[in-house]
């Protein structure tokens, strides 16, 4: 079992996400996270999913998403062949003596401090979970108000684009 | 020209060449009737007792006809009430378009009147759905539903279209319905290996499923399999794709397939799936199905490929062109000495007789007999469904009727209604008193339309397959199977407008079953059989060929 990211376009109508994450849920197949927005076409949207799984379960995964009709394209992406990222903004309970050592934080992280209050700053980060997950780990201690992940984005490297894969219901 | 959006929907049903439409009335389907009356003379529509008899009708005319059958509800509870006969559909991957009314568009979402988010319900038991709110958009969604239920693996779709959209008017223009037409590549990477081991094989066992009716591969399937020289066992699904006297038949797979079959995919080195899915009726512990023998899977739906049992090549294709590939590719092989010691191995477990006064195999052996080729046979579910499964000798593709994957009682009347109507001809159905009960309501849809169906009700006073997992696996607690019911089915099918026969001995096998196939309109027979027979062989569920059952006495 490990970390699989499912690139997808989809059709941009309501419903589609009913559809792609009731698959999930029906067959039993989980859902780390789901990034979904609009694309260069405004008939389109595009889905990051991130899936726990073996390898047979993922492709499976893959097949029954490439079997809906509102789904168009559908993908694998190998990890090292593809650039990815997720947002996060944390919400810190810091005290104003505590904020130097905050912001020393902060610029290890590359995080921006987007908002300020006597009591709390929020956070802004972007990277790879890992990284957010280790900023994450650090800043515990001083007390997470609340926060905000965005899930996974990616794309593959390279020119290649999602267009250029086979629908497979053109296939059949 | 412009015109209403219900007049639409009629006639790109018209454009498809629908005939029949099985359906019910209400209040946001009501637009679309008046105009299907308007229609009356192109296309029948057929009024049920309940919409449930009107999706299982749709069904069975799919089945035999290869086109898309067409229901029709209203709203609401009339919605709710197909969704049984379209999951049943959507598991045996028949082909069916369902329309439904809804409330106006500008209620929906206000729990109005008679609202159900019938598209949502329907999501994982459909190939797709619609709700379509915009007029304009009607008539190229109907065109769509159409292609996707009749493409590739066939399947439901279901269009919801809310009363105003029935009502509001747009520009339309008739268009010819597209055809589906099948592609094959062959140079998918695995049929190279397909090829190879099909070529290498010393004992190759042909394991057919529904996807070889379904792509009218009857002939394809036959010639392959005499080319190749293989045996061929069938799922429940698959039978009448190859005709059960062939001499490289065998019978049937799975839980209750035959014993001789069971030993032939033990000793088997590869088993060549053509339209199967490697159900859990089929594979038991699909961990250890076939473990030393190698797989070839053939399927049009790739996500069948290992999604139950992991083969050891596929083919992702339309069955029919894929198997005249793969002959097109192999030398002409004989195997004779496999073939025969397989023939022997169906000799060596001959099916039990079941009943004391009365044998159903034997009427089920008398309406073989009796019927035509290509005539229709429909089954409920439970003991009953199995029997005839094992002893009827299907010549024919299209000619069985039974609910596969979804095991649905009550389909049976709905759909020999379609069936009966689809082929003109008696229909024969055999059902159990537990099944018969759930939809007799279509008695009265039957007999309405004097459909020539004769219905052979197995009376064992039980849910007998429930009643035989009971005593297998539940130390006899009978709890709710013993159905005992104080029906008069002589009085019922007088009631109904049928006629009604009583069989209780061997002795009137003969006369009772030519009586019964042979008057006009709806005949019901009334089959009493003791309650405690058994359907064997038995896989238990789960398990493997090595603990299937095979005799009770011992
Ligand atoms: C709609 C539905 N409900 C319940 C079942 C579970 N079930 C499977 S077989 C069976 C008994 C069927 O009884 P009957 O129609 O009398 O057939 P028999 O087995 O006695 O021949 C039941 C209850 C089912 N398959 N379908
Ligand atoms: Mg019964």
């Amino acid at each position: 079992m490990h970390k699989h990211i499912i690139t997808a376009l989809v059709n941009n109508h309501s419903g589609v996400l009913t559809r792609v994450s009731g698959l999930f849920a029906r067959r039993g197949y989980n859902i780390d996270s789901l990034a979904v927005c609009n694309t260069e076409d405004e008939n389109y949207s595009r889905m990051t999913i991130v899936s726990q799984g073996d390898d047979m379960t993922i492709k499976q995964v893959i097949k029954q998403l490439d079997k809906l009709v509102d789904v168009i394209k559908v993908n694998e992406l190998n990890a090292d062949g593809a650039v990815s990222r997720e947002l996060a903004l944390i919400k810190i309970k810091v005290s104003p003596k505590e904020r130097p050592e905050i912001e020393t934080t902060c610029r290890v992280y590359k995080a921006k401090i987007i908002d300020l209050s006597p009591e709390s700053v929020v956070a802004e980060l972007t990277g790879d979970p890992e990284k957010i997950d280790g900023f994450l780990k650090i800043v515990k201690p001083y007390g997470i108000i609340e926060m905000v992940r965005t899930g996974l984005n990616a794309l593959e490297r390279g020119e290649n684009s999602i267009n250029d894969l086979t629908d497979y219901n053109d296939t059949i | 020209m412009k015109q209403k959006g219900a007049k639409i929907i009629v006639d790109c049903l018209i454009e498809q060449g629908v005939e029949y439409v099985f359906g019910y009335p209400g209040g946001q389907i009501i637009d679309t009737f008046d105009e299907l009356y308007k229609a009356r003379d192109k296309i029948t529509q057929i009024l049920t007792s309940h919409e449930q008899g009107a999706s299982h009708a749709a069904d069975g005319y799919a089945r035999v006809t290869g086109k898309v059958g067409v229901v029709i509800a209203t709203s609401g509870p009339g919605a709710t009430n197909i969704v049984t006969g379209i999951a049943n559909a959507y598991m045996d991957s028949v082909p069916m378009v369902a329309i439904t009314g809804n409330v106006p568009v500008s209620l929906l979402g206000r729990d109005s009147f008679q609202e159900v988010d019938i598209a949502g319900i329907t999501i994982p038991i459909t190939k797709h759905n619609y709700i379509v709110k915009d007029v304009t958009k009607l008539a190229d969604t109907i065109r769509e539903a159409f292609m996707i239920a009749k493409s590739g693996r066939p399947g439901p779709v279901l269009i919801d279209v809310p009363k105003d959209v029935q009502q509001k008017e747009c520009e339309y223009t008739p268009k010819k319905p597209e055809e589906y037409v099948p592609k094959f590549d062959a140079t998918q990477p695995s049929v190279d290996d397909a090829v190879k081991i099909i070529a290498e094989a010393k004992k190759p066992l042909l394991y057919v499923g529904g996807g070889c009716i379904i792509s009218n591969a009857s002939k394809a399937l036959t010639e392959f399999a005499e080319h190749i020289d293989a045996p061929v066992a069938s799922s429940l699904m698959g039978l009448g794709a190859i005709d059960a006297n062939h001499r490289l038949y065998l019978g049937m797979i799975g839980m209750h397939g035959h014993a001789g079959v069971a030993k032939a995919l033990k000793e088997c080195d590869a088993v060549i799936a053509i339209g199967a899915r490697f159900s859990d009726r089929v594979a038991g512990d699909r961990t250890k199905f076939a473990r030393h023998a190698k797989i070839v899977h053939i399927d049009i739906d790739n996500a069948e490929i290992d999604k139950n049992v992991v083969s050891t090549a596929h083919v992702m294709g339309d069955v029919k062109l894929s198997l005249e590939y793969l002959k097109s590719k192999l030398k002409k092989a004989k195997n004779a000495e496999w073939v025969n010691a397989c023939r022997g191995y169906i000799n060596e477990f001959p099916l039990k007789r079941c009943g004391t006064n009365l044998c159903i195999r034997k009427v089920v052996e008398k309406v073989n007999e009796l019927s035509p080729a290509d005539g229709i046979i429909a089954t409920d579910v439970g003991q009953h469904q199995m029997w005839t499964a094992q002893s009827y000798k299907f010549a024919l593709p299209r000619t069985f009727l039974t609910s596969g994957g979804l095991g649905t009682m009550g389909y049976g009347l709905g759909a020999s209604i379609g069936a009966a109507l689809a082929s003109k001809k008696r229909v024969v159905l055999f059902t159990g008193d537990g099944s018969f009960h759930m939809n007799l309501n279509e008695l009265a849809t039957a007999v309405k339309l004097n459909l020539p169906i004769t219905i052979f009700l197995v009376n064992n006073n039980t849910l007998g397959m429930v009643r035989q997992w009971q005593t297998l696996f539940y130390q006899k607690h009978y709890s709710s199977t013993t159905l005992n019911l104080p029906t008069d089915y002589m009085k019922l099918a007088e009631a109904f407008g049928a006629k009604g026969f009583i069989l209780d001995k061997d002795a009137d096998i003969d006369a009772t079953v030519k009586k019964a196939l042979s008057c006009d309109g709806t005949v019901l027979v009334e089959c009493r059989i003791n309650t405690d027979e058994y359907v064997l062989p038995m896989v238990p569920p789960g398990k493997t060929t090595d603990d299937m059952i095979t005799d009770l006495d011992k």
